[in-house]
């Protein structure tokens, strides 16, 4: 196989992302673990946006950095003592943890190995912002709004049990 | 292609330029690295030296504006003051706390003008020449406003200091907030042109509504972009809704111990913060490049985009030099008890407008008079509400000095 110019940048960013993927567990700061994870996530992005996949990745960036991240960040800092950077690394579940990892890690190379993923011989047009607006309420209208009628509950929910009585 | 064809039409620069590197036997994965090292070089160097401009520009408006002279000094009519000022920070101790965060606060100044940077990417500042004509142009600006909360985060939170810490929290509270009526007024302007691409919403913009009258987002949707440019002030942490820095209440923000250059960085940040989102309301409501004579000479697009985009930034610099600071509490609540609802209505009012009649210019007369009503209807609801307020107060007040005496 020949490398191309993709590939090496298909290595470099991969090999940011997992980089960041390790310091997310390595690290004993709780604050440096989730700037990590910013990093894990805008790597992913990245590698959506080598694909031709922009909305994919700008909506990577919006939901997993701008909120997700976000609110993690906010989190570790209210808590106590997170300065300090003494978080234990492991505790009594971590035995647990590791078999369901590999798991998991199994499951997923093996899907990935054995499925012969279907390949659509068409190039990507330029109007698939639009395409994909028009499936959303057009063929895909009742899962489109079971998914917002689901996000409006779990928002009034939220602020249901936030209210002080 | 001659010269003067390339400075007619510049979006025809890039291309040429290609086709002679190529024409110098180079590979054309190289040509493409090298014309694209470029464009960001050209863009980075351009955003960041405006900086320089705009905080005298800055400085003269505002005085001028209080009745003051301003910078007047240092060249003629103080031009140079910034020249000065950057010496100045340049030659100052570089100062980290005791007991902060090295990383991240090293990090965090880097973060807030790498995303700014980012964002300038997307602005088409003449017919074609842009950066990027991202399909996803908009939202891709909502998204890196996001990362300009995280930055502002981790500086809080690294420089060890309460005041710092509290300008954090705020940072992010008010960015959050006001991110949603900034990208549903947007949203407006989008669901009407059918595009998020930058250059494509000004190309749209160009066409004339019955024949004559300039088809701008701002007369179709006088409401949205009103919405939007208060937002901008809020996105732009700009007076009245500067509490961020606060300089009354936490002193000034994530920046407080920040010295030298890496505070020179945030305050980089601010202007060309400001210069950016006036540029993209010039583009997303006031038809960009467009103007007369902009199909045979493209390049007079660049002035017309330049001057669009000045009087949005006179704008925001005559708002900030005029009001005086909101309270925490009661700019939360205009976000989310006057902004989100009437950007939802400008929202349904596009999406209902766009397919109205089949006739586009009738639909533009429909969504704007939709606007105007909406805009009175808000403006009388929160004049009511907030005599009410001012009445119950008084009342109140009264009670207690008939009790007192």
């Amino acid at each position: 196989m020949e490398i191309t110019f993709f590939h090496v940048i298909f290595l470099v960013v991969a090999a940011f992302t997992l980089v960041c993927a390790l310091g997310v567990v390595l690290s004993r700061n709780l604050f440096h673990a989730s700037i990590w994870l910013i990093g894990a996530f805008a790597g992913v992005a990245i590698l959506y946006w080598t694909m031709e996949a922009e909305y994919l990745a700008i909506a990577q960036i919006m939901v997993y950095i701008g909120a997700i991240a976000t609110l993690i960040v906010f989190s570790i800092m209210l808590s106590r003592g997170m300065m300090l950077g003494r978080a234990p690394m492991n505790n009594f579940q971590s035995g647990i943890s590791a078999v369901v990892a590999v798991l998991l890690f199994g499951i997923l190379a093996l899907v990935l190995l054995q499925i012969n993923w279907p390949v659509v011989q068409q190039a990507i047009t330029s109007d698939q912002i639009a395409q994909l607006g028009e499936a959303l309420v057009s063929t895909y209208v009742v899962p489109f709004q079971t998914i917002a009628v689901l996000l409006s509950v779990a928002l009034i929910g939220a602020i249901m049990i936030a209210r002080e009585h | 292609m001659n010269l003067l064809d390339l400075i007619r039409d510049p979006s025809q620069i890039g291309p040429w330029f290609y086709q002679t590197m190529l024409g110098w036997g180079l590979q054309p994965w190289l040509a493409d690295l090298i014309g694209d090292i470029i464009g960001v070089l050209v863009i980075v160097l351009m955003v960041i030296n405006s900086a320089i401009f705009l905080i005298w520009l800055e400085r003269k408006v505002a005085a001028r504006l209080q009745d003051r002279v301003g910078p007047n000094r240092a060249g003629p009519y103080g031009l140079l003051q910034t020249l000065a000022d950057v010496v100045k920070l340049l030659t100052k101790e570089d100062i980290t706390p005791d007991g902060a965060d090295r990383v991240s606060y090293n990090l965090a100044p880097a973060l807030m003008v790498m995303q700014i940077v980012m964002v300038a990417a997307i602005i088409p500042v003449a017919s074609g020449v842009v950066g990027a004509n991202l399909s996803v142009g908009l939202l891709y600006f909502v998204a890196m406003s996001g990362i300009a909360s995280i930055g502002a985060l981790m500086a809080g939170w690294a420089s060890n200091n309460k005041y710092a810490l509290l300008g954090g929290f705020r940072v992010v509270a008010q960015l959050m907030s006001y991110e949603i009526p900034l990208a549903f007024s947007l949203l407006a302007a989008v669901i009407w042109s059918g595009t998020m691409a930058t250059n494509t919403l000004a190309v749209k913009q160009g066409e004339m509504l019955f024949g004559f009258l300039p088809g701008w987002n701002l007369f179709v949707m006088p409401f949205a972009a009103l919405i939007f440019f208060i937002a901008t002030l809020a996105e732009g942490e700009r007076a009245p809704f500067d509490l961020l820095e606060a300089e009354s209440e936490i002193v000034a923000g994530p920046n407080i111990e920040y010295s030298g250059m890496k505070f020179a960085w945030f305050y980089l940040q601010f202007f060309i913060n400001s210069l950016l989102l006036s540029a993209i309301f010039a583009t997303v409501f006031l038809g960009g490049w467009q103007g007369p004579f902009v199909d045979r000479f493209p390049i007079l697009g660049l002035l017309y985009f330049t001057a669009k985009a000045m009087l949005v930034l006179f704008g925001l610099m005559w708002v900030r030099a005029t009001y005086p600071r909101l309270r925490i509490d009661q700019m939360m609540t205009f976000c989310w008890k006057v902004l989100v609802p009437a950007t939802l209505v400008v929202v349904l009012i596009s999406a209902i407008g766009v397919k109205f009649t089949p006739d586009r210019s009738l639909n533009a007369v429909i969504i704007s008079a939709a606007n105007l009503v909406a805009l009175f209807v808000t403006l009388g609801i929160l004049g009511r509400t907030l005599r009410r307020q001012v009445e119950t107060r008084k009342a109140d007040l009264q009670a207690k000095i008939a009790a007192r005496a």
